[in-house]
């Protein structure tokens, strides 16, 4: 295994190693030169594309876009304009910033998502250099315009344009720029010549580098690193600036003696590095430029690309691909020529062990003597997670596995979890995926999700159920993904599809059938949608999309079946809008939950529409009785009888002769009311028939009350009541006799007693009592608290719980007279009981 | 004792002592009973109400003015008190009277329930502010819940986006240890008039709640069409939620539609607590009672509940025995009192420090009851009402209609009274099955000219409710008659009548205690399809969980949820009181509101107020 370390050269401290990643299997004709090249991090896809100067104007260059191993995932001619830059975003959708400021979307497919402008001043001053960059908040697009004005946009998912301020003294495009992102916030560091400025929101501060600035050159090249921590600064004299990204520490300035303008300038770091470089290329050379001040060159033999990564620098050429970064220390360790590391011993124990040689004894002895077999395992594992090739990660493993069986209290936690890991990333480093996470980078990267961007659907399913993912975040997600993107293909009928996509989906928890079914509807499959809608649970979630399909009556009868009045109503508001007022009325009639929903709702809201809704539905009876309480609403009395009338009418055509008589009549007694109104000022519109008699009775309007009662046809009963009350009211007792006298009474006499009572006029209602019939004589007498009386008449009429009644009423009082009555009683009650 | 005797004894004062004894004094027979069931702790609802309206509160941070919905009032007072309210930084509290306000607050809060009405007024007030210019945060608190109707009205006045809306989950308020109110009454007009099915939700809600926080259930049974829907409804939120496997407190649950049964909320109610809600109205457990009770110039509210002792003794009793049962109490007190006399000094010091506290309290609360039943009396007695009494009897014995009709025709032309001319009327056409069309054409005409004819709308009401119709031609009286009365004439509900002779020979209700006997009994509907067909039908039984055999005799198969859709009276609440004595049950009442003959028909008027 000597070999491992072949393509390892010594930088400063530490070692650097180039690892082939890839043979590419792409064909590029004129290799990299001349095209627009970005390679998203982490293993992403790689999109190129022939720059526009360099072709002909009336030739459309291509897109293309591979995967990290070259192979071909989408391929289509540019139709739209000349495109200054490309990049992706952390989502991998491909971003094409055009020369008018135009910046286009496209999925890893190659279809075009949306777009959005960088601004309209842009249109005119063109777009002369673009960034597209990675922060917290998402990704960003950076411009710097014709007019050297730079516009930053932080989020392409929540688009703010930020125009920044002007820059003084800058004449066309700034020597070199770069985006930084410093305490929450996303500044531009850019170079006019010898001069550097740090452009935010709000201010443009020309800057100094620290640590003196014997840079007599002008800046043409600035790099940030991955973390935007850190900052390089190359010169035309050929020197190298490095520093903190803050502006605040200078790291080293070196003097690389080439003058020319590099091609590219990446930081090269690793977490936990020994030894950050910046790594330089041009056209032919690639530097690798320690802090310290080492480097190491390597000759290249075609055009290259870098992309920056988290733990290193990858290396894109027309015929490989290639990974450039610092050896991490465990390997140093263990692989480095002659060393006597815990883990180089383990490593070599193992291997006399499979040779059945003693000498692995002798080694395992040695780390045991030293009490490093812990650490032994423990650099085996970390090693092997930082290995690419399968081979290596085995022997690594064994080895660990070996030195595991000498312990006893080892977490296997470290090794299980590696191992996982180093399954899951071998199998996205297959060429024929073509994602080379490393390990360092694979925690921070949601691999699963990019596995479904590029419809690896079996693979990422595969993967979930590998890692135990809980079923409703891992396979029903990714189902989703595999349900929503079928749909919008082409060419199978509705039948085959859900037939197809029920059957997958089934039972897997959380699944969204109306979220594929919007998206079905998006791509113009309303049948289908409306087929899948049919297998969402949940009605709240159907009715909504039915809505947007404009399937009206659909969501209607869902909205009901869902039994949610709150649903119902939604639809009922968005039909309302949508239809004319014929069609919405002859849908709600329908459907009688909406209806009587709707009815409330206009009851409370809009009068007016229930009329309509009414007249609709010939509801003659309920229209008359909306007139009836509309009528009340009216303070003037015509328009009153106005509506009373069509009330009337109303009730008419529902045959109710009752009601439209009833209603009839109540207009006549209003015009009567208004009449009285006006002549006497009786105050009396608005009372019923029966009060309106009663005011006129009590002032002492005999006359109209007459009037009333014959054209009211008044029952007799109620008339005598009225009007012995308003006597006795009054205290007429004369004319109370005389009208008791007038003919014989209706209601009997007993309300004459009473009336009289209620003024304590005894005298008075003694004269009524004889007249009293002989059933509620008893009564009468009480009530005029005549005892004896009473029981007089209760006795007469044998009468066991007419004399109990009298019993009870005596019981109060003592005197001797009562006693006496109340021993007549009972001999009385004896009596009857004996009968 | 035939069920009229005993109610002749409360017309006929006299008689009262020598029929039957204060209940009181009936030692509880049969003690071979079992025992009734512990109920559940609803306390726990009041504290996730009030938790939950702590949080909305505090999610407007700062200073803040309240906005009352007038009848949130006294349920908000159970939960949270005023001082509750200010520790969440509640500056003043005003009630929802739809004017325009005068608070100066920079921070509106309105807690309202989800109607339009309050929602618009709520528009009126932004849009002021707005017009003079003046800026406030607002935020709406509806409860128990939202109506995507309130946020369309908000959304049409133009002000969605500058209120905040949330909800307070303020379900259940118990109001008693075995009543747990909804107070929602806009429930009954809202489902059974207007065929709005928005609360059905609320009461599948409600059912979840209970079911979460109690259950499992492990029978429903339910008469109705709204009772299944609530079913259904909360079939559905246990679907969706996840189940947890435990021991439930509560056995059965019955949800009954209050359109199963008209007729006995539309009976005088007898029962003292019925009574006191009658004539008093009882506001969320909670009376008012007016000078004349309290026998001073103030009026005092008091709570109603089992925790006061002498009302818990006389709640469920007949008004008759109520009279003497208190004033043996006061004898009692007496004795209590006078013990002192012969007392040491130390005797003294343990009576004042033990028992004087609780004897005062007594004392108090006895001395309100007995205001409160002298100023019942005095109404009770008057030849009027007992001849109301007696006329409701015969109704619903089903003799001397003629007589009634004209009783209530006199009731009617001397205006006695709005309501309770109109309840007599339904009650006949309940209780006749209809009016003949000569007497409701001619009964309506006089009501009309009594009461003015605004109050057409609420004939039609009344009519499409079926509480007022006319008799349909050709369907004789008495085939109904007689099979109700067979279901009534039963053992069971003859023990029932005795106590309570206010729940009527021919109610629907005792038939329905009845059958909820027997349906524990037997486990289901099963034989008993003629009865509900004869009720509106729609019945379902359906078991939740299956539990052993041997459990199901256990406390909580004893303890029943007896859920009311559109309310319920306390006479009803007595008698399943009674019934559980009987028979060892515990019924644990849940009901969208409390509600009485007047409030019914209150929620049916139409006229122009």
């Amino acid at each position: 295994m000597a070999f491992i370390t072949a393509n390892w050269n010594p930088l400063g401290e530490a070692f650097y190693r180039k690892v082939e990643l890839y043979e590419m299997s792409w064909v590029l004709r004129d290799g990299l030169r001349d095209s627009l090249v970005a390679a998203a991090p982490y293993g992403g896809p790689i999109a190129v594309m022939k720059e526009s100067q360099c072709l002909s104007p009336s030739v459309r260059p291509q897109l293309d876009i591979y995967t990290a191993s070259g192979v071909t995932m989408a391929t289509f001619p540019w139709k739209s304009g000349p495109v200054v830059q490309l990049g992706w975003s952390v989502s991998e959708e491909l971003l094409c910033v055009q020369q008018d400021g135009t910046v286009l979307i496209y999925d890893l497919t190659g279809a075009f998502l949306r777009h959005f402008s960088m601004g309209q001043e842009v249109v005119q001053s063109h777009v002369s250099e673009a960034k597209i960059f990675h922060s917290p908040y998402g990704t960003g697009v950076a411009i710097v315009t014709g007019s050297s004005r730079f516009t930053l946009a932080t989020n392409i998912d929540d688009l703010k344009l930020r125009r920044l301020p002007e820059v003084p003294g800058l004449q066309g495009a700034p020597s070199c720029w770069a985006v930084l992102n410093q305490d929450r916030q996303t500044k531009v560091l850019l170079a006019n010549g010898p001069e550097l400025y740090l452009l935010d929101n709000t201010c443009c501060t020309s800057v100094v580098l620290p640590g003196g600035s014997p840079l007599d050159g002008v800046f043409v090249h600035i790099a940030v690193s991955f973390s935007y921590k850190y900052l390089a600064l190359f010169t035309d004299t050929g020197h190298l600036w490095t520093g903190l990204a803050n502006l605040q520490d200078k790291l080293s300035e070196v003097d690389t003696k080439i003058r020319s303008p590099p091609k590219q300038m990446v930081w090269c770091r690793r977490p936990q590095t020994q030894q950050p470089s910046v790594v330089v290329l041009w056209e032919r050379l690639l530097l690798v430029v320690a802090v310290g001040g080492d480097t190491v060159q390597y000759p290249l033999d075609e055009a290259c690309v870098c992309v920056g990564e988290l733990d290193g620098v990858r290396l894109l050429s027309p015929s490989r691909h290639e990974l450039l970064q610092e050896v991490p220390l465990v390997c140093e360790d263990i692989f480095k020529i002659a060393s006597m590391g815990p883990g180089a011993l383990l490593l070599e124990a193992h291997k006399e062990y499979q040779k059945s040689s003693q000498k692995a004894d002798e080694y395992l002895r040695e780390i045991k003597e030293q009490g490093m077999l812990g650490d032994a395992v423990r650099q085996c594992v970390e090693a092997a997670g930082h290995e690419q090739h399968t081979h290596t990660q085995k022997a690594l493993l064994r080895a660990a596995s070996f030195g595991k069986c000498f312990l006893t209290n080892l977490s296997p936690e470290a090794f299980v979890s590696v191992c996982r890991d180093l399954r899951v990333l071998n199998a996205v480093r297959d060429p024929s995926i073509g994602i080379p996470l490393t390990h360092t980078q694979y925690p921070v990267c949601v691999c699963v999700c990019r596995l479904v961007y590029r419809r690896l659907y079996p693979l990422a399913i595969e993967v979930c159920r590998y890692l135990k993912t809980p079923e409703y975040q891992g396979v029903s997600r990714i189902l989703r993904h595999w349900a929503c993107s079928k749909v919008q293909q082409k060419g199978e009928s509705d039948e085959v599809m859900v037939r197809c996509i029920s059957g997958r989906l089934a039972d897997s928890p959380g699944i969204s059938y109306s979220h594929i079914a919007s998206k079905a509807y998006d791509s113009g499959r309303t049948e289908l949608a409306i087929k899948l809608l049919d297998y969402e649970a949940r009605s709240g979630e159907q009715v909504p999309l039915l809505l947007k399909m404009r399937r009206s009556q659909l969501a209607l009868s869902k909205a009901i079946e869902s039994g949610d009045t709150d649903l119902v109503y939604t639809v009922v508001s968005y039909v309302k809008n949508e239809m004319n007022r014929g069609d919405f009325f002859m849908t709600l009639r329908n459907q009688p939950v909406a209806l009587s929903l709707y009815r409330q709702f206009c009851k409370l809201q809009e009068q007016e529409t229930l009329k309509d809704l009414y007249n609709q539905d010939d509801d003659h009876q309920e229209l008359a009785n909306y007139y009836v309480s509309a009528s009340y609403r009216e303070k003037r009395l015509e328009a009153r009888l106005s509506v009373l009338q069509s009330a009337v009418d109303e009730y008419n055509k529902a045959k109710n002769e009752f009601s439209s008589k009833a209603t009839e009549e109540e207009m006549r007694l209003l015009r009567f009311q208004r009449k009285l109104d006006d002549e006497k000022g009786a105050g009396l519109l608005g009372l019923s028939l029966q009060a309106t008699m009663e005011a006129l009775l009590a002032s002492g309007l005999q006359k109209q009350a007459d009037h009333l009662y014959r054209d009211f046809r008044v029952s007799d009963k109620r008339y005598w009541w009225l009007k012995l009350k308003s006597l006795a009211e009054k205290e007429e007792w004369e004319e109370l006799e005389k009208f008791s006298k007038s003919k014989k009474s209706p209601v009997g006499y007993l309300p004459f007693v009473e009336v009289c009572m209620k003024k304590s006029n005894k005298y008075e209602a003694k004269k009524y009592v004889t007249k009293v019939t002989p059933e509620q004589r008893v009564r009468a007498h009480l009530t005029i608290e005549d005892v004896e009386g009473a029981a007089d008449a209760a006795i007469e009429r044998r009468s066991e719980a007419e004399i109990g009644t009298v019993i009870s009423h005596c019981s109060s009082s003592s005197s001797s007279s009562q006693r006496l009555l109340l021993d007549k009683l009972q001999r009385a009650l004896t009596t009857a009981n004996r009968k | 004792m035939s069920p009229h005797a005993t109610r002749r004894v409360f017309t006929s004062k006299g008689q009262t002592d020598g029929c039957s004894p204060p209940l009181s004094l009936i030692p509880m027979a049969q003690s071979i009973r079992r025992d009734s069931p512990e109920l559940p702790d609803f306390s726990l609802l009041k504290r996730l109400a009030r938790d939950q309206l702590i949080y909305l509160l505090e999610q407007l941070p700062g200073r803040k003015d309240l906005f009352i919905d007038a009848d949130l009032m006294s349920p908000l007072d159970r939960i949270a008190n005023v001082s509750t309210l200010k520790q969440h930084e509640v500056d003043k509290l005003y009630k929802v009277e739809y004017k325009p306000i005068v608070s100066t607050s920079d921070q509106l809060c309105f807690l309202i329930r989800p109607r339009l009405q309050s929602v618009k007024w709520i528009c009126d007030v932004v849009n002021a502010d707005k017009a003079a210019g003046k800026f406030r945060r607002y935020k709406l608190i509806f409860t128990p819940q939202k109506f995507y109707a309130c946020e369309n009205v908000l959304e049409e006045q133009g002000i969605f986006g500058d209120v905040t809306t949330d909800e307070w989950g303020f379900h259940l308020l118990p109001l008693d240890d075995d009543i747990i109110s909804l107070e929602l009454p806009e429930f009954f007009r809202d489902y059974f008039l207007d065929g709005n099915q928005r609360w059905v939700r609320t009461a599948g809600c409600v059912l979840h709640l209970l079911h979460s926080l109690y259950g499992p259930f492990s029978k429903v049974y339910g008469i109705g069409r709204c009772s299944k829907m609530a079913y259904e409804s909360w079939r559905e939120q246990v679907e969706e939620g996840e189940q947890k496997g435990r021991d439930g407190e509560i056995g059965s649950v019955f949800l009954f539609d209050r359109d199963v049964d008209y007729v006995t909320p539309m009976c005088s109610q007898v029962v003292y607590e019925g009574l006191v809600d009658d004539i008093f109205r009882i506001k969320c457990g909670c009376v008012e009672f007016g000078p004349e009770v309290t026998s001073s110039d103030k009026s005092l509210k008091v709570m109603l509940n089992s925790q006061d002792k002498v009302f818990n003794q006389i709640r469920n009793e007949h008004f008759s025995n109520v009279f003497g049962f208190l004033s043996q109490k006061a004898k009692n007190l007496q004795t209590a009192y006078d013990k002192r006399c012969g007392m040491d000094i130390k005797q003294i010091k343990t009576f004042v420090s033990e028992e004087l506290k609780g004897l005062k309290q007594e004392h108090r609360l006895l001395s309100l009851h007995i205001g409160a039943s002298e100023s019942m009396m005095k109404k009770k007695t008057k030849q009027e009402f007992q001849e109301l009494l007696k006329t409701e009897h015969s109704l619903l014995e089903g003799f001397d209609i003629r007589e009634c009709i004209t009783f209530i025709e006199e009731h009617i032309n001397r205006q006695c009274s709005m309501i309770e001319s109109l309840r007599l009327l339904c009650l006949l056409s309940l209780t006749e099955n209809g009016l003949l069309s000569k007497d409701y054409k001619s009964m309506k005409a006089q009501y009309l000219q009594s009461y003015g004819v605004d109050h057409l709308p609420t004939f039609a009401n009344l009519k499409q409710l079926g509480i007022l119709v006319e008799q349909p031609t050709g369907e004789t009286l008495t085939a109904m008659e007689n099979k109700v009365g067979k279901l009534v004439n039963d053992r069971a509900a003859g023990k029932l009548t005795d106590a309570f002779s206010s729940l009527a020979k021919k109610s629907h209700f005792r038939a329905l205690s009845r059958r909820l006997n027997l349906v524990l009994e037997r486990d289901g509907w099963t034989g008993l399809e003629e009865v509900t067909r004869l009720l509106n039908g729609q019945e379902f039984a359906a078991s939740g969980c299956s539990e052993a055999d041997g459990k199901a005799r256990s406390d909580t198969q004893r303890t029943i949820l007896v859920m009311f859709l559109g309310g319920c009276t306390f006479s009803e609440i007595s008698a399943l009181r009674f019934l559980g004595k009987e028979k060892g049950y515990k019924f644990i009442i849940v009901t969208t509101a409390i509600t009485n003959s007047a409030r019914l028909i209150e929620a049916l008027l139409d006229n122009r107020a």
